[in-house]
C-alpha cells in the first residue's frame, strides 16, 4: 500500500493546451449552429417593425376595398390572399396526382434499373429555376394549354401560373412522398403479398396508409412552397390587383406577386408613404402562413419517422 | 406412370394458381403511375425543346458575341456577360460564407450537440428556415444589408449592391447546406469515430481526420446543389434591388462589389417581361446559358454521389 501511494501519480487529464484547443473549436462550431437562430430572429425582427407600423398607419377600410392598388392606397387583402389561394389550389391539383403517382411508381413498381433512369428526371425537374418555369408558363402553358382549352382566356391568367407552379412543386411532393413510402418496412409488403394481395392492393391498401403521415407532410410542404413561389406568378399571372372576382381565367395578383411588383417599383410612387411598409406587411403574412405549414408538416414527418 | 400423373397435377395446380386471368385494374393502375412519370418527362422535354428552339437562332446568328456582350436596350447587341459575372461573383459569397458556416453548424449538430432543449430548438429552427420562401429572405436582405448596413455594403448606390445580394443568397442557402451536410455526417458509422477515440484522438482530431474525410463526398454533393439553387434564384435579388440598367463604372473587382449589380436570372426575368418580340429569343438564349451552368453543376453532384456512394 505504502509503495503504491508513493508512486508518482499518473496525470490522465491530458495536456491543457489540447483541452483549450478542443474548447475553442467546439465554441466555433456552436457559434455556427447558433447563427441559424440569429437568422430567424433577424427575419422576424426585420419584418415585424415595418409590418406593425403598416398595420397601425393603414386605414382599416383600405384593407377591405376594391382591389390591390398600392399606388392609390388600396390594400385589399382579399385580392392577394384569394389570388394566392387560387394559384395554390390549381398547383396542388397538378402536383398531387403527378407527384404521388411518380412516388408510388418509383417506390413500389420500378426496379433498380428503372429507378436509376427515372429518378434523374425528377431531380432535373427539381433543379429548374423558377424564372425558367415562369418563361415556360408564358411561352408554352398559357398559349399551348390554357388558351387552347379556354379560347377566351387572356395570356396572363392565374390558371397558367397555377399550372406552372404545380409543375415546379411536383418533384418536391414526389421526393418527400417517396421517402415516406420507402421508409415503410418490407415486412409489411411481404405480409400483404403473402396473403395473396396484388401489387396494386399492396401499394394502395398497405404501403400508402402506412406512409400516410409522410404523404400528408409532402402535400403540406408542396402547399407551402406553392404559396411562397414568386417568379412564376410575377411573370405569368399578370399582376393586376383589380377585383374581378377570383376568376381563374383572369389575370390576378398573389401575395408574392404583389411583393415583387412593390419591390420592382412598378407599384412604387415617391411620396406614397405606405408602399414600402406594405411590402413588409405582406412578407410577414407570408412568413407566418408558411411557418405554420412547416410546423404542421414537421409534426406529420415526425410521426412516420417514429413509427418505423 | 406415377410421375406423369404427378406432372399433370402440378401443371393443373400451377395453371390454376397463375391463371390466365389478366389483372386489368392492376395493369391500368401501373400504366397510370407510369403516365405521371412520362408526363414529367414530356414536360421537361417540351420545356427544354421550346427554349432551345427559340434560343438557338441567337447563338447561330451572333455566336459567342451573345455571351460576351453587355446589357443593352437594343436586342441586336444585348448580351449576358454582366449577368454571368454578377451571378458568379455572388457565388463567391455563398462559397466563402454559407459553406463554412453551414458545414460548421452541421458538425456541431451531429458531432457535439447532446439532445438538449437548445439543440432541439436549433434543429427545428434550421428545418423551418429551409422552408421559408426565398422572397422573405429578400426582405431580410432589404431590411438589413440594404437599409441598415447600406453605408457599408454600397454607399454610392444606397445599399443595393452586389455585396448585399451575395450576403442575402448566402443566408438563404445556409439551412440547405446545414441539412445536407448533417445528413452526410450522419451516414458515417460510429465505429469510424470509435476507432479514432480508441487511439487517443480528441473529438476535433477524430472529426478532422476521420469523420470529415468520409463525409466529404456527401457534403460536396449538398454544397454543389445548394450553389445551383442560389445561382437560379431570382426573387430575393429583385427585393435587394437588382437592375438591368446602368451598372456603374468598371473600376475593378472590389469596387464593383459595392456597385449596382445584375444576375443571369434577373436578366431572364427582365427580358421576358419586355414587349419587344426580339427579346423573347434573347430570353430563351439566356435561359440556355443558365440551364447549361445549372445542369453542369447538377451532373457534377450526381456523379460525385454515385462515385463515392458507400455502403457501410
Amino acid at each position: 500500500m505504502e509503495r503504491r501511494l508513493s508512486s508518482p501519480a499518473i496525470d490522465l487529464s491530458g495536456s491543457p493546451a489540447r483541452h483549450r484547443r478542443e474548447r475553442v473549436i467546439r465554441g466555433l462550431f456552436f457559434g455556427a449552429a447558433a447563427f441559424s437562430v440569429v437568422i430567424s430572429a433577424a427575419i422576424v425582427l426585420s419584418l415585424a417593425g415595418r409590418a406593425i407600423s403598416f398595420a397601425i398607419d393603414v386605414d382599416p377600410a383600405a384593407l377591405w376595398s376594391d382591389g390591390w392598388f398600392p399606388r392609390r392606397g388600396l390594400y385589399d387583402l382579399r385580392t392577394i390572399v384569394g389570388g394566392t389561394l387560387a394559384v395554390t389550389l390549381i398547383s396542388m391539383l397538378v402536383a398531387t396526382p403527378l407527384g404521388l403517382g411518380a412516388a408510388i411508381y418509383l417506390s413500389e413498381y420500378a426496379g433498380p434499373r428503372a429507378r436509376r433512369w427515372l429518378k434523374p428526371v425528377i431531380e432535373i425537374l427539381a433543379g429548374i429555376p423558377s424564372v425558367v418555369m415562369g418563361f415556360f408558363a408564358l411561352a408554352v402553358v398559357a398559349p399551348g394549354l390554357v388558351q387552347r382549352v379556354w379560347s377566351a382566356a387572356p395570356l396572363f391568367t392565374l390558371m397558367a401560373a397555377g399550372i406552372a407552379v404545380g409543375i415546379l412543386v411536383t418533384p418536391l411532393v414526389a421526393s418527400i412522398a417517396e421517402d415516406a413510402m420507402h421508409a415503410v418496412p418490407g415486412s409489411l409488403r411481404e405480409a400483404s403479398v403473402g396473403l395473396g394481395a396484388r401489387r396494386m392492393t399492396t401499394s394502395l391498401r398497405v404501403v400508402f396508409p402506412a406512409a400516410l403521415s409522410g404523404i400528408v407532410a409532402a402535400l403540406i410542404v408542396g402547399i407551402s412552397r406553392a404559396i411562397g413561389e414568386t417568379m412564376v406568378v410575377a411573370m405569368a399571372a399578370g399582376g393586376t390587383g383589380g377585383a374581378q372576382g377570383f376568376g381563374l381565367l383572369h389575370p390576378g395578383q398573389t401575395m408574392t406577386g404583389a411583393m415583387a411588383s412593390l419591390a420592382t417599383g412598378s407599384d412604387q410612387v415617391k411620396g406614397a408613404a405606405l408602399t414600402f411598409e406594405a411590402l413588409f406587411f405582406v412578407g410577414m403574412l407570408l412568413f407566418l402562413i408558411t411557418f405554420a405549414l412547416n410546423v404542421l408538416s414537421e409534426r406529420f414527418v415526425r410521426r412516420f419517422r417514429n413509427r418505423y | 406412370m406415377a410421375t406423369a400423373a404427378h406432372d399433370t397435377a402440378t401443371v393443373a395446380v400451377e395453371r390454376a394458381l397463375r391463371g390466365r386471368r389478366a389483372d386489368w385494374r392492376g395493369i391500368a393502375f401501373q400504366a397510370a403511375l407510369l403516365a405521371t412519370l412520362v408526363t414529367a418527362l414530356v414536360i421537361l422535354s417540351i420545356l427544354i425543346g421550346d427554349v432551345v428552339r427559340e434560343g438557338m437562332p441567337v447563338f447561330r446568328e451572333r455566336g459567342s458575341d451573345f455571351l460576351t456582350g453587355n446589357l443593352s436596350s437594343f436586342a441586336f447587341r444585348a448580351g449576358v456577360w454582366q449577368g454571368i459575372v454578377g451571378s458568379l461573383s455572388m457565388m463567391i459569397f455563398v462559397v466563402l460564407l454559407a459553406f463554412p458556416l453551414g458545414i460548421g453548424a452541421a458538425v456541431y449538430i451531429e458531432e457535439y450537440a447532446r439532445d438538449t432543449r437548445l439543440t432541439r430548438l436549433i434543429n427545428a429552427n434550421i428545418r423551418n428556415l429551409a422552408g421559408v420562401p426565398s422572397i422573405v429572405y429578400g426582405l431580410l436582405g432589404l431590411a438589413i444589408f440594404v437599409k441598415a448596413l447600406g453605408s457599408v455594403t454600397g454607399p454610392g448606390v444606397s445599399g443595393r449592391s452586389l455585396i448585399s445580394a451575395g450576403l442575402t443568397l448566402a443566408v438563404m442557402v445556409l439551412p440547405i447546406v446545414i441539412i445536407t451536410s448533417a445528413e452526410a455526417l450522419r451516414a458515417v458509422p460510429g465505429s469510424i469515430r470509435e476507432a479514432g477515440y480508441g487511439v487517443g484522438a480528441t473529438r476535433w482530431e477524430v472529426i478532422r481526420s476521420h469523420v470529415l474525410p468520409y463525409a466529404a463526398p456527401g457534403i460536396l454533393t449538398g454544397t454543389v446543389l445548394s450553389l445551383a439553387r442560389a445561382m437560379g434564384e431570382t426573387a430575393p435579388l429583385i427585393l435587394v434591388g437588382a437592375t438591368t440598367g446602368f451598372l456603374g463604372t468598371n473600376a475593378g473587382f472590389f469596387q464593383s462589389l459595392q456597385e449596382r449589380f445584375t444576375a443571369l436570372p434577373i436578366i431572364i426575368f427582365r427580358w421576358a417581361s419586355l414587349p419587344d418580340e426580339r427579346f423573347r429569343a434573347l430570353t430563351a438564349a439566356a435561359i440556355m446559358v443558365l440551364l447549361s451552368v445549372l445542369l453542369l453543376m447538377n451532373s457534377v453532384a450526381i456523379v460525385l454521389r454515385n462515385r463515392y456512394d458507400r455502403r457501410w
